[in-house]
């Protein structure tokens, strides 16, 4: 069966249209790349061409991103400049121009580096008009049959918040490892609240929750990460690829871990 | 398969076309169009030899479809030369020796046309950060950085 594209203005219409054989087209580096390599799963694609999809709103300190907007979008934007490294890790130039936020979500590792950060950040998706919690969406995400329409977090401070993705091809190669960190202080430096996503550690973004707690009450220093760093490890189950293999990765994580906490 | 009506203009030349559903712009360009500059290597988004400019922004052709560039301004390597003229980075990729096989050339020069565009004096970094989605298995990369940068050059002394 030949393939085709069908396009709505609407959110709404082009969710209708999303029956059997229907894959929705966000900026084409999967959905395409899989028509190119023969996935027969879909021969229908489905879009949306809402302006709404392609906005992105902050207020009050928080980041509403539309599902349409683009890494290159995102990096470019003056008040996404805490988060705008991680959008410029995705790809090179011209697929930065093209992969979606909302596309980012679906990505399996080792892509999918946006929604580790996002994960880190706590991220609400919209999608099928609901708030869902980003990591009950990932959870869920390979039933999901709505369409994103944003993302929503607070932007992070440019201090609290830290990133690295690990390639071994530079300045551009796919992840052995990508890392998320979100960490509240108090003045004393002692950390009152962590949140920590990792990438490549299984076929999706995950939290890394014991590396979490055990970072609660501590300071940044290589004493106060140590119990951190020897639980990062916890509950992996990480990808074999071309890249790296599920051993070297579940090797190298807390080496990378701690390095990001102690940079 | 239906066939839809694509408009768009092609190196400035208005362009109307039907293309099947779901057809990729470079399919498009290639078979229909019959510009054959932008090439087809791994169709996945990782070589970038397809890269072509929509609206100014580089984007890859192997994973964009035609239909979505209805009233898009397309340019190609073909559109580069006027009037028998290289365009400057044509020009110093020749003369520095940036292009071996030629395979990766068309999509090198348009992602290195999307850099000068918008930054026309780059640093080294700027111009690796620039071509850092195209793959070239012969040169190494370096003539192709030198290159670059020898165009800039070029060109910011033709504007002085």
């Amino acid at each position: 069966m030949s393939l085709g594209l069908q396009s709505f203005s609407t959110v709404k219409e082009a969710e209708a249209a999303l029956g059997a054989g229907a894959r929705y087209l966000g900026g084409g580096t999967l959905v395409v790349r899989g028509a190119n390599e023969g996935n027969t799963s879909f021969w229908t694609m489905v879009r949306a061409t809402d302006p709404e999809l392609s906005m992105i709103e902050i207020a009050y300190g928080t980041a509403r991103i539309g599902a349409s907007v683009t890494m290159a979008k995102v990096a470019a934007h003056p008040d996404l400049a805490a988060i705008a490294p991680v959008a410029r890790a995705v790809g090179g130039p011209a697929i930065r121009n093209m992969a979606t936020v909302g596309g980012n979500l679906f990505a399996p590792a080792p892509y999918g580096d946006f929604a580790v950060s996002l994960l880190a950040l706590d991220a609400t998706v919209q999608a099928g008009g609901r708030d869902v919690p980003i990591e009950a969406f990932l959870d869920a995400r390979d039933g999901n049959r709505s369409i994103v329409s944003s993302v929503r977090f607070n932007v992070p401070k440019p201090e609290a918040f830290r990133f690295v993705k690990v390639s071994r091809v530079k300045p551009k190669g796919v992840s052995v490892v990508s890392i998320a960190t979100l960490l509240d202080m108090d003045k004393q430096g002692k950390i009152t609240a962590a949140r920590i996503a990792l990438g490549c550690m299984a076929d999706r973004p995950i939290r890394a929750r014991a590396a979490e707690e055990a970072l609660v009450g501590k300071t940044l220093s290589a004493d106060g990460i140590a119990d951190a760093v020897a639980v990062i490890g916890e509950g992996i189950q990480p990808i074999t690829d071309a890249i790296a293999s599920a051993w070297y990765r579940a090797e190298v994580l807390p080496v990378h871990f701690r390095r990001l906490l102690l940079a | 398969m239906a066939k839809i009506p694509v408009q768009f203009t092609l190196n400035g030349e208005d362009k109307a076309e039907f293309v099947e559903s779901g057809v990729t712009l470079l399919k498009a360009l290639r078979e229909k169009i019959g510009d054959t500059s932008p090439k087809g290597g791994c169709q996945q988004g990782t070589c970038g030899a397809c890269s072509v400019l929509i609206d100014g922004e580089l984007r890859l052709s192997c994973l964009t479809l035609a239909e979505t560039c209805d009233g898009a301004s397309i340019v190609t390597t073909a559109g580069l030369a006027e009037g028998g003229v290289m365009h400057p980075l044509q020009r110093a990729f020749l003369d520095g020796f940036a292009t071996q096989c030629g395979f990766c050339t068309p999509g090198m020069l348009m992602a290195a046309k999307a850099l000068l565009d918008r930054n026309p004096d780059p640093t080294r970094d700027d111009v690796v950060e620039a071509i850092s989605g195209n793959i070239c298995r012969c040169t190494g990369y370096e003539p192709i950085i030198q290159a670059v940068l020898s165009a800039a050059r070029a060109n910011s002394h033709q504007v002085a």
